[in-house]
Parts: structure tokens; sequence; C-alpha cells
């Protein structure tokens, strides 16, 4: 059934995002000082986003300007964008943000182009027509082929099942990295490995705790649990290391090293990976500065210093890649401390 | 009123507008000018145009479904799968975009599926008799367990512009944001029901004593019944306006809202046992909420910060009018004994 000249998925023709066309770039523009740049995490008080937006602080102290770290206690789609018309009203530089959700955010962050704010995002991307630059921590493949690299690596000469212990379901993240993985999985190499199920614990510490449990209770099988995001990976090796199946379970995925730190050591967990946050917060303040500056607008090919990090190139569709993923073994995990 | 005429009229009066001053239905009017008067002096941009329109939308959902739910909680019900109801309603209006139904269509079912979820709140808690806390939050799960069901942990988000630009959009680019006639249409609806017809009076005999009000002829189920249809409705009507504030259909929607609507309710002065409350009152503490925190947040106080100040708000309300209450029935009790010692 249609209504009669009624608007549908098939008939709706959204055009533009008007956002206005920018100045061109002068890459000798000198980097202002005094700009006013805000951090928006998904949700403050999570360990990890704390190491991130400390990498900006650190960035922003260099570049003289005014640092501000502002955020929603729980990390749903709409409630970041209040936080966002807030710092529209104050007149912000630069706004980074991980965006919870890449559509809900987008009419506020538009709002703020127009205000001439500029807007990068870290973390989660938002749509690309609703910022003007995204650091990327990682590619979106080297992370999921890394994933299942460790997992084949832990779960022995026979394969086995494996199982994956995620952030939110919705997760923008750690969904396309679960997405490769699972294109990884069916090469030939990774025949003897079996995904047997993806479990969500929401970026809660109790849940995934709990999520860890229900995975072993139903595949007792079970040889590696890989978890994408920090907060599952230390709960995840919490319950194994507490349990008996210690040893005989792996644990692996990306994690913070201090969070890990004591798992490694008493052998829960042989290795996993992760990028250096604070570098994400630090890269993201300095492409944010140098488009405030005028130095860069986001366009493919365009050169930046990013202070200690050296220089960078601007990717397709306004991406910056940070590197690849640090892997941590009991061997170099007391050399980090994040 | 038929109520027989009294000697000392004059001092009824008095005693009536002594008695308006101390209720808190006033007292939370006076607090949210004062609130709306200091910040828009000391805090920088809270005053803006564009700050105005912000604070609207934010308002938007939860003084809608503040209106059916202060009725609700006025007859002692209540009602908390309202924001259930709206995720499972914007999970619906995703689902019902992807499937090639026009947006004009999927706006009133919406609507009507909202109802639905209300038919069957009604039904349970009045034809069935089982209380509405035990019913509503069995009803919080459910309708957001279907809404993850309808349409797992994806999200839609290509709603055509003119609708989505409608509903953050201003009358005629201004200040004034185009929901704002929605709620002042609403409002005033609900406000004409709930203080100027005979059923609003039933809602308050209700809530004071609803075996009383139902020996009297007032139709107890029967009320209660088409108000959690209503607010179901309601809650339809803000997951579509959600749905397209934020362009993002999702099952996750509004998470949370309820306990949002029951506490500014609670803050207007409403009380939770029903029989007492003013529709004002509650309009005045949704806008004292949000103005808070819109200050708040303008003035960089973290989100702890601003559930402390809120929680503690919600204490005062409750505790307040109860102190006022003790200290006046002291004083009645002890103009009686000097009346009696004067004798």
């Amino acid at each position: 059934m249609t209504a009669c000249g009624g608007t549908t998925k098939d008939s709706n023709t959204n055009t533009g995002s008007g956002a206005q066309a920018p100045a061109a770039a002068d890459p000798n523009a000198a980097l202002k000082e005094g700009l006013k740049i805000a951090f928006l995490p998904k949700q403050l008080n999570n360990p990890y986003s704390d190491v991130e937006t400390g990498g900006g602080k650190v960035a922003v102290e260099e570049l003289k300007g005014e640092y501000k770290l502002v955020g929603p206690n729980d990390a749903s789609a709409s409630s970041q964008v209040s936080y966002i018309n807030t710092l529209i009203q104050q007149q912000q530089d630069v706004i980074v943000v991980a965006a919870n959700d890449p559509n809900a955010v987008c009419p506020s962050l538009n709002q703020a182009r127009a205000a001439k704010i500029k807007v990068i995002t870290f973390d989660s991307d938002a749509s690309k027509d609703c910022r003007d630059a995204f650091i990327n921590q990682a590619t979106t493949e080297g992370i999921g082929q890394s994933l299942a690299k460790m997992a084949l690596e832990q779960a022995g000469g026979n394969g086995g099942e494996i199982a994956v212990l995620s952030a939110t379901p919705n997760a923008t993240n750690q969904n396309a990295w679960i997405e490769v993985m699972k294109e990884e999985l069916k090469k030939p190499e990774y025949a003897k490995l079996k995904l047997v199920k993806v479990a969500y614990g929401n970026d809660d510490d109790q849940k995934s705790f709990q999520e860890a449990q229900g995975l072993l209770q139903s595949y007792p099988n079970l040889k590696v649990i890989v978890a994408p995001t920090t907060v599952g990976i230390a709960a995840g090796a919490r319950y194994i290391s507490s349990s008996s199946y210690k040893g005989k379970v792996a644990v692996t995925g990306l994690g913070l090293p201090n969070q890990m730190r004591e798992y490694v050591k008493d052998g829960t967990v042989t290795k996993f990976a992760l990028w250096n946050p604070a570098d994400i917060g630090y890269l993201a303040a300095y492409a944010g500065a140098a488009m405030a500056s005028g130095q860069i607008i986001g366009a493919e090919g365009e050169k930046f210093k990013a202070g200690k990090l050296g220089e960078y190139t601007i990717g397709k569709d306004g991406e910056i890649v940070l590197g690849p993923p640090t892997e941590f073994t009991k061997d170099n995990i007391d050399q980090f401390n994040f | 009123m038929s109520d027989t005429p009294r000697k000392s009229s004059a001092i009824d009066l008095g005693s009536a507008i002594k008695s308006r001053l101390t209720s808190w239905d006033s007292i939370i009017l006076v607090l949210t000018v004062l609130v709306l008067v200091v910040a828009s002096f000391s805090v920088d941009n809270f005053g803006t145009s564009r700050n105005f329109t912000f604070m609207v939308l934010d308002l938007l959902p939860i003084i809608l479904i503040a209106l059916p739910m202060t009725m609700i909680i006025v007859t002692g019900e209540i009602d908390l799968s309202v924001a259930s109801t709206l995720g499972l309603t914007s999970s619906l209006m995703g689902w019902l975009w992807n499937q090639g139904l026009s947006i004009e269509t999927i706006i009133p079912l919406c609507v009507v599926i909202g109802a639905i979820c209300g038919v069957v709140n009604g039904f349970l808690i009045t034809g069935l008799g089982l209380p509405s806390l035990a019913v509503t939050i069995g009803t919080l799960a459910l309708y957001r367990g279907l809404a993850f069901v309808v349409l797992g942990d994806g999200a839609v988000a290509d709603f055509p512009w003119n609708y989505t630009g409608w509903v953050t959009g201003t009358i005629g680019g201004g200040a004034v944001p185009n929901d704002l006639i929605l709620i002042v249409a609403l409002a005033l609806i609900f406000g004409i029901v709930q203080h100027a017809t005979p059923f609003g009076r039933s809602l308050y005999a209700i809530g004071a004593n609803a075996q009383a009000a139902h020996f009297s002829g007032i139709r107890v189920a029967r009320t209660k019944f088409w108000l959690y249809v209503v607010s179901g409705a309601v809650a339809g009507l803000v997951g579509v306006l959600w749905t397209l504030r934020y362009s993002s259909a999702r099952a996750d929607n509004g998470s949370g809202l309820e306990l949002a609507v029951v506490a500014a309710v609670l803050l207007g002065g409403v009380s939770i046992f029903g029989g007492k409350g003013s529709l004002p009152g509650v309009l005045a503490g949704v806008v004292l909420l949000t103005a808070l925190q819109n200050a708040l947040r303008l003035e960089d106080v973290s989100g702890q910060a601003l559930n402390i100040v809120t929680g503690s708000l919600l204490v005062l309300s409750v505790l307040l009018p109860n102190i006022t209450t003790a200290i006046r029935g002291h004083w009645r009790r002890r103009k009686v004994r000097q009346a009696a010692a004067a004798r």
C-alpha cells in the first residue's frame, strides 16, 4: 500500500548537507594560539576514553589552547546532542567527538559547522557529511585481521570454538571489526576456527562479566574469547582467571595494558593488542588546530604536522589513520603505562 | 461550591491565600521563574534565542509524556512503560519506513501502535485488576524487548529532510521552535480537561479514594483504562518526534526517560499517592529541571554533578510540602489549644 503523493523511502531524495564550501587551505598558515578545543567522548568515566582525552589535553597545552572535556553519563545515541548544543553556544573553535550514533549527532554537528566550528571525530565516526575529519586509530581491516590472527594463535593446533564479547550491539567500530573478522574466518587458514556466538556486555563491567560466564556455560568447549573492547576483555579475563577455565580458555582482543597487566602476569592472557589511545586524542587536537588555523580543510592528500607524532596525510573522505596497533605480551607490557 | 456561608469569611480568605502561598505548586513556579531570570543574567549564552530553541527540543519528550502521566499519577496509578513504548514506536517507524510505506502513513500508524501498547497496560490494570507498578514494569521490559526484535541493533536514518527539518526547525526561521506549537496545543488540551471538566475532577476523586469514587458513580476502571490508552498514544507520538529529531530510529531510543518524566511530575507537586497536584506545577517542574541542566552545562558542570542537583531537588520537593504541612498542623493545634484555654 502506498498513500497518494506520500513520501516513501524510494521517492525520498535527500540532497546535500548544505555545508558551505570552505576557503582554500594555506599549508603555511601559523598554528593559532588560544584555540578553544572541546572533547566529547561517548561517555565520561570510561578508563579508555580518559586516556584518549588525556592525550588531547597534552596536545592542547602544547598548542597553548583552552582544553575542555564534556560528556554524558550514558553512551546513548541522543544524550550527546545536548552537549554539542552547549558547545555551539559557547562558541568553541574545535569539537572533537566520538559519536554514539553516526546519524543522531548529525543535525547538531552541522549546526556547529555552520557556526564556524571545526568538527573532528575519533573512535566512532559520524556520517561523512557532518564532520571535517575522522581520526581512525587503525584501519578497520587491520584490527579485524589482527583479532582473527590472535584468535588462531591462541586456539592451539586443533583450533575449535571461539566467541566474541563485544560492547553495545550498535557500537559502530566494534561491529565493523567483527564483520572483518568474520570475513577473515572464511579463509582456508582459519578453517579450524568456529565462531559460535557474538555476545554483548554493553561496555559495562558487570554485564560483560556475566556474559563471559554465560558463554562458557553455553559453550563448554570454547577455546578463545575475543573481546574487541577494553571493558569486555578485562571483565572476561577477570572471570577466566578466577575460574577453573584458567589456562584452558584464552582471552584476547583489545585491552589497556594497565588493566590487563595482572592477567598477563598470571598467565590468563598471553597476547592482546591496542593502539596508544593517548595518541588518538593528541592527533585529533592537532588536526583540529591545523584546521581551525586554516592549514588544512580536510581534503584528500593534504599534509599537516602533529607535534611529536610527526607528519600525517589526510586520506579519502577526510580519514586520518593513526598507524598499526601494538601487540602486548608479558615481554613488553611493562613498557606501557596507560 | 454549595458550602454554607461561614461567619469568618475574611479569615478563610486569608488562610486560603496562605495555603496557596505555601503550597508546593507556587513555590515551584516561583523557583522556575527565578532560575530562568538568574540564569539569563549570570550564565553566558543562556538567554539567547538559539539556546531557547535547544531547550524546547530537550523539553519536548519529557513535557508531552508528562501530560498524561500527571493524570495517571493523580489517580494514584503509574505508567513506567512510556519510554519503552517510545522505543518500540521508534523501531517500528524505522522498520515500516524500510518496508517502503510513506511517512504520512507511518506517523498516524505509530500513534496507533502507541495507543495499542496503552490498551494492553489498561486491560491488565483495569480488566484484570493488577497493580499498575508491577504491570508497567513488566511492559517496560516487554516493549523494549520487542523494539529490539523489530530493529535489532541497527538504526534507520534516511528519513525525509522536510520532516526531520520541521522537528528541529523554528517558525519562519526565528526563535520559536515548531515543536512549541505542539507542546502548547497539547498542554492546553490536557490542562483544560484536567482542571476544568467533570472528568478532570473525577481523577482527583479516584486518587483520593477510589472506592468512594466508585460508589459515587464514577466509572473508575473505564477512566483509568482510557488514561493508559492516551498515555500510550502520546508516547507513540513522542517516539515519532524523537526519531525525526535525531533522524535515527533505534530500539534503545528514550531509554530511562520514564524516570525523568516521573521525576518531573513529582517535582511539580503531584503526590505519588494520588489525589493531589496540578498541571501548571508539573509544567514548571519540567521547565525547572531542563533550564537548570542547560544552565549548569553551559557553566561546564559535570554530568554527575547534574545528577546530584536533580536528585537533591527531588528529595526537597517531597520533603518541603511535608514540612510545611507539619508546621501548619502544629499552628492549627496551637490555635485550638489557645482558644480552648481562653474559654
